[in-house]
């Protein structure tokens, strides 16, 4: 582990900096989950990011990574009773992430938080992080939850740093609407068709931010630092019925840096935003876009 | 299944047919098409050679039925009837190699070298399906081995030096007989610059660098049994490829057989020969020497194959039978990696063979019957199972995104037949045959990933759901023979159905920068091609001999368009002088102008040539020494020149001078 841990020093020091809380985090979630009542198998595969307590009810919130960052989150949470230590089984919850800036505050895409199918404690969603959080500027996350009748709240700061590449984007479309465009899946790409999903919003207010029907997303993939190739056999996402989210085929050619340039088209097929690739320019690139590297 | 059906009946019925026709037997040996090409027997110093230490290329580039693709000095891949790798059978003494390069940088010819061989045998069509299948015709390189003739040392030593590219070679065999044991070792060293063409222009990255040792060992016991075993390594670095946008750093082989070989005293069964092998190479593309390259990139491939045969030759009354059942496995993984501008990023990597799994078994059956004292017939038929296999995932997936059904394995059966009639009678003689063949899609063909072709410069994308390739072969030769004239014209015609060729998708981007586009590979309904080739010779006196080749190709789709790399008519000429230890040629080769050219495969109009060699050689014993020596200049006048199987058109060697000395103890 020393040597191991010395060879990465020298190259890898940012790198290991960035996920050494997340190591951390998952010996303690390892180390502490011991003591809990609930089975083990209720944190399959999410880790802890940390507790939003009020005077009645400690919250969990929990992600795959143990951290959240800017763009989409899929996020995970239970509520645990501090004078049972028992997890609440049938809360009603709703959530409500709020930006604080200097001048003003704003909310962000997220959806309805549910009981997660197939768990006993946990209730989970998403929240799209629009931005990242810096020195003077935060996000809060407020939890609204009704149990038995009586309705509780808890809210606490919570850390979305920038993600490394770019996941969503926020772009004015030619009919004067606000949008935001999050990138959902691959969440691990591979070298293959990888199946694409992608959330589209609108801009209603600061504070509502819906899902907008009936669009259509194409991409565009693109290896910018090699000639600006694409790759074949790509389908344009499309909204499902059942989830309300786009979803088309993302094919990858090889590993490396990706920029899936992006076009949004409204009901009526008209381009409200983006750029198509002029084919055998390299430097040619569509004004919105997801960015993948792996 | 059908086809199968046919096939099977008719290579049961025919014998049959045959025996009941019997006549008086006899005990004349039928003959067998072939061609032999003497490359270096021990005992004799190379003397009957133009030029001893050619490059095995140069030396196969003899045949009429051989053309050589050039992309540099090094690793020419041979064509067969005009048809290249993929519908070809190389084999080294009956073993199954592959190259591990996706770009087909190293054919099997470049893994051996001259020190190691002894002859080469060339057959046409199906004639040449014993070690395999193929479309096109075979050719086995076979190893030199001194077997019990000689008692005792044989040692020998070999250099030479080209004055065009500067080439230093150097060899050593050491060998050793005794009654029941003898053990055969050599060495070859080659070390060439850049060469010089006819303008006195320096041809960059031509240069190569390559080393080879090789032993044979065999042992025999109760007198008709015999245990070989044999092992080649060879190791190529530095060398260039003018015509390619990469060289290679390295390309490395290690090719190992253990024999087994029984000679039944009195039997019907004349000799049974029963060989394992395993052979792996290494092959790793380098473009870091280039002065601008558009992306770094490496290129690494690898090739691991292990196989067995077991062959017996028999007579029985006036059938001449061989049975081979032979199977091999095969691994071919080729990757690349990209390194970006930005080190930053992450690195770039796909796999450009899949690691694909090559299982094959066939047996093969021939049988030479002599009909009478001066004709014979002979049929052939082999029955193969071909079984590919993608074993990574990444590189399943990386396929699926063309071919989203695609499942990790195909099998595929695979059949050849042929017939053939020879008659020979005082110095007359005539055959003709015919013959159905069928060959799996290549690695590249099936499973390639974006191999970039430089000469068409389109990125190639394999086809997992290709049909098998088949052919339907006729082929006529006549010759004459008295004791001073010697002619012989044959011809082969080739109806390929299901031709496996590269067609352009307009809707892909090629991933190369620079590239015109993706072509998938495809069948085309069929391709034709015909050849047609003339050898004469005349002996003028007990001192002079003249040597005249001619050859004629045809290659045409189904939609009357040009195949690739068909030779324009091509002719060579040579008059020998040879008087006690004293010989010399001179000798004239050329080209017609290509005027049947493929633009669609990359190719242009290639001029007329011809250029004039001449060599001469003494041979002398001094004290127990015997001594060989040989010079000659080869392009005498310069000329500035390249031929259509030239890769993008580079230009050969101008005017080279070359000395080679051998030393026999």
């Amino acid at each position: 582990m020393c040597l191991l841990l010395s060879k990465f020093k020298k190259k890898y020091k940012m790198k290991f900096l960035r996920i050494l809380p997340l190591v951390l985090v998952t010996i303690f979630a390892s180390c502490t989950s011991d003591n809990d009542d609930a089975p083990v198998d209720e944190l399959d595969g999410i880790i802890k990011i940390q507790e939003i307590t009020n005077d009645t009810h400690t919250i969990e919130v929990y992600s795959s990574t143990g951290t959240l960052q800017q763009g989409y989150n899929a996020i995970s949470l239970r509520i645990k009773n501090k004078t049972t230590s028992e997890y609440e089984k049938s809360a009603t919850v709703t959530w409500a992430p709020l930006m604080h800036m200097t001048s003003m505050s704003h909310a962000c895409p997220f959806s309805v938080v549910s009981k997660t199918s197939g768990k006993e404690t946990l209730y989970d969603g998403y929240v799209v992080f629009t931005m990242a959080d810096n020195a003077t500027e935060y996000w809060e996350l407020t939890v609204n939850y009704t149990i038995n009748g009586v309705a509780y709240t808890a809210n606490s700061r919570i850390a979305v740093p920038a993600s490394a590449k770019q996941r969503v984007t926020t772009f004015t479309g030619t009919d004067g609407v606000k949008y935001i465009l999050a990138l959902i899946e691959p969440k691990g790409p591979k070298v293959a068709t990888n199946d694409m999903t992608v959330g589209v919003f609108k801009m209603q207010s600061m504070m509502m931010f819906p899902v907008v029907d009936n669009f259509k997303v194409k991409i565009d993939p693109r290896m910018p630092s090699m000639g600006n190739h694409g790759s074949p056999n790509n389908v344009d996402l499309t909204q499902s019925v059942s989830d309300k989210l786009y979803h088309g085929k993302l094919s990858l050619t090889m590993t490396g840096y990706w920029r899936i340039n992006l076009q949004v088209l409204n009901a009526s097929n008209e381009v409200l935003k983006g750029e198509a690739i002029v084919e055998g320019n390299p430097l040619s690139v569509s004004s919105i876009y997801f960015e993948i590297e792996f | 299944m059908k086809n199968f059906i046919i096939f099977i009946s008719l290579s049961l019925l025919i014998p049959i047919a045959i025996i009941a026709q019997e006549k008086p037997a006899d005990t004349i040996t039928p003959k067998d098409l072939k061609e032999v090409i003497v490359i270096g027997k021990k005992t004799q110093l190379y003397q009957k050679q133009s030029k001893p230490l050619a490059t095995i290329d140069e030396y196969l580039q003899q045949s009429t039925k051989v053309d050589m693709i050039r992309r540099g000095s090094y690793a020419w891949e041979p064509l067969i009837n005009s048809m290249p790798t993929e519908r070809t059978l190389v084999t080294i003494d009956g073993m199954r190699v592959f190259g591990a390069c996706t770009d087909k940088m190293d054919p099997i010819t470049s893994y051996v070298e001259v020190s190691n061989l002894s002859e080469a045998t060339i057959k046409s069509g199906q004639q040449g399906s014993c070690h395999g299948a193929t479309i096109g015709g075979s050719i086995d390189l076979q190893r030199n081995r001194s077997g019990f003739s000689d008692l005792g040392w044989d040692t020998s030593i070999n250099t030479g030096f080209e004055t065009n590219s500067q080439q230093k070679i150097i060899g050593s065999a050491i060998n050793y007989t005794d009654k029941s044991f003898y053990i055969d070792t050599d060495f070859m060293f080659r070390d060439a610059e850049n060469y010089t063409d006819g303008n006195g222009q320096e041809v960059l990255f031509s240069q190569f660098r390559k080393f080879n040792i090789a032993a044979t060992s065999g042992f025999s016991f109760d007198e008709n049994k015999l245990l070989e075993g044999s092992v080649i390594y060879d190791k190529a670095t530095n060398v260039g490829y003018p015509a390619l946008p990469m060289d290679v750093s390295l390309a490395q082989a290690l090719i190992t057989s253990l024999k087994f070989e029984y000679v039944p005293k009195s039997s019907k069964i004349t000799n049974w020969e029963t060989k394992i092998y395993y052979n792996t190479i290494t092959h790793k593309m380098d473009d870091t020497k280039r002065p601008s390259v558009p992306i770094h990139m490496d290129m690494p491939g690898w090739s691991d194959t292990y196989g067995f045969y077991s062959k017996l030759k028999g007579v029985f009354n006036k059938h001449h039978f061989v049975a081979d059942l032979n199977s091999f496995y095969n691994r071919s993984v080729a990757e690349m990696t990209m390194y970006p501008a930005d080190s930053n990023e992450k690195l770039m990597f796909m796999y450009t063979w899949p690691d694909v799994k090559t299982f094959y078994s066939a047996l093969f059956l021939d049988d030479n019957l002599a009909l009478n004292s001066h004709s014979s017939l002979k049929f052939s038929g082999s029955i193969a199972n071909h079984f590919n296999e993608v074993a990574s995932q990444l590189g399943l997936e990386s396929l699926q995104i063309f071919y989203p059904n695609m499942k990790d394995g195909k099998n595929r059966i695979l059949k050849s037949i042929s017939s053939n009639y020879l008659f020979d009678e005082n110095g007359f003689s005539y055959s003709f045959g015919l013959a159905y063949g069928e060959r799996a899609p290549s690695v590249s063909e099936g499973y390639g990933f974006y191999l970039f072709n430089s000469f068409d410069q389109y990125d190639y994308i394999g086809n997992p759901e290709l049909n098998n390739e088949n052919s339907i072969e006729g082929n006529v030769s006549i010759g004459y023979k008295t004791q001073k004239w010697s002619a012989k014209m044959s011809s082969s015609y080739f109806h390929i159905s299901n031709y496996i060729v590269g067609k352009p998708d307009e809707t892909l981007i090629p991933m190369t920068i620079g590239a015109n586009g993706v072509k998938i590979y495809t069948a085309l309904d069929y391709a034709t091609i015909f050849n047609a080739d003339l050898n004469l010779e005349y002996q003028f006196s007990t001192d002079f001999r003249w040597k005249g080749q001619l050859v004629y190709s045809y290659g045409k789709d189904f939609e009357d368009k040009n195949l690739p790399f068909i030779s324009p008519l091509r002719y060579f000429s040579s008059l020998n002088f040879k008087k006690q230890n004293f010989s010399s040629e001179i000798a004239v080769q050329g080209n017609a102008t290509q005027t049947e050219f493929s633009p669609f495969y990359g190719e242009d109009r290639t001029p007329d040539y011809a250029i004039l060699n001449f060599d001469a050689g003494y041979s002398f014993d001094f004290e127990k020494v015997k001594c060989n020596l040989k010079a000659g200049i080869e392009n005498i006048f310069d000329t500035y020149y390249s031929t259509f199987s030239d890769w993008n058109n580079i230009p050969r060697k101008g005017r080279n001078f070359f000395l080679n000395v051998a030393f026999g103890f």
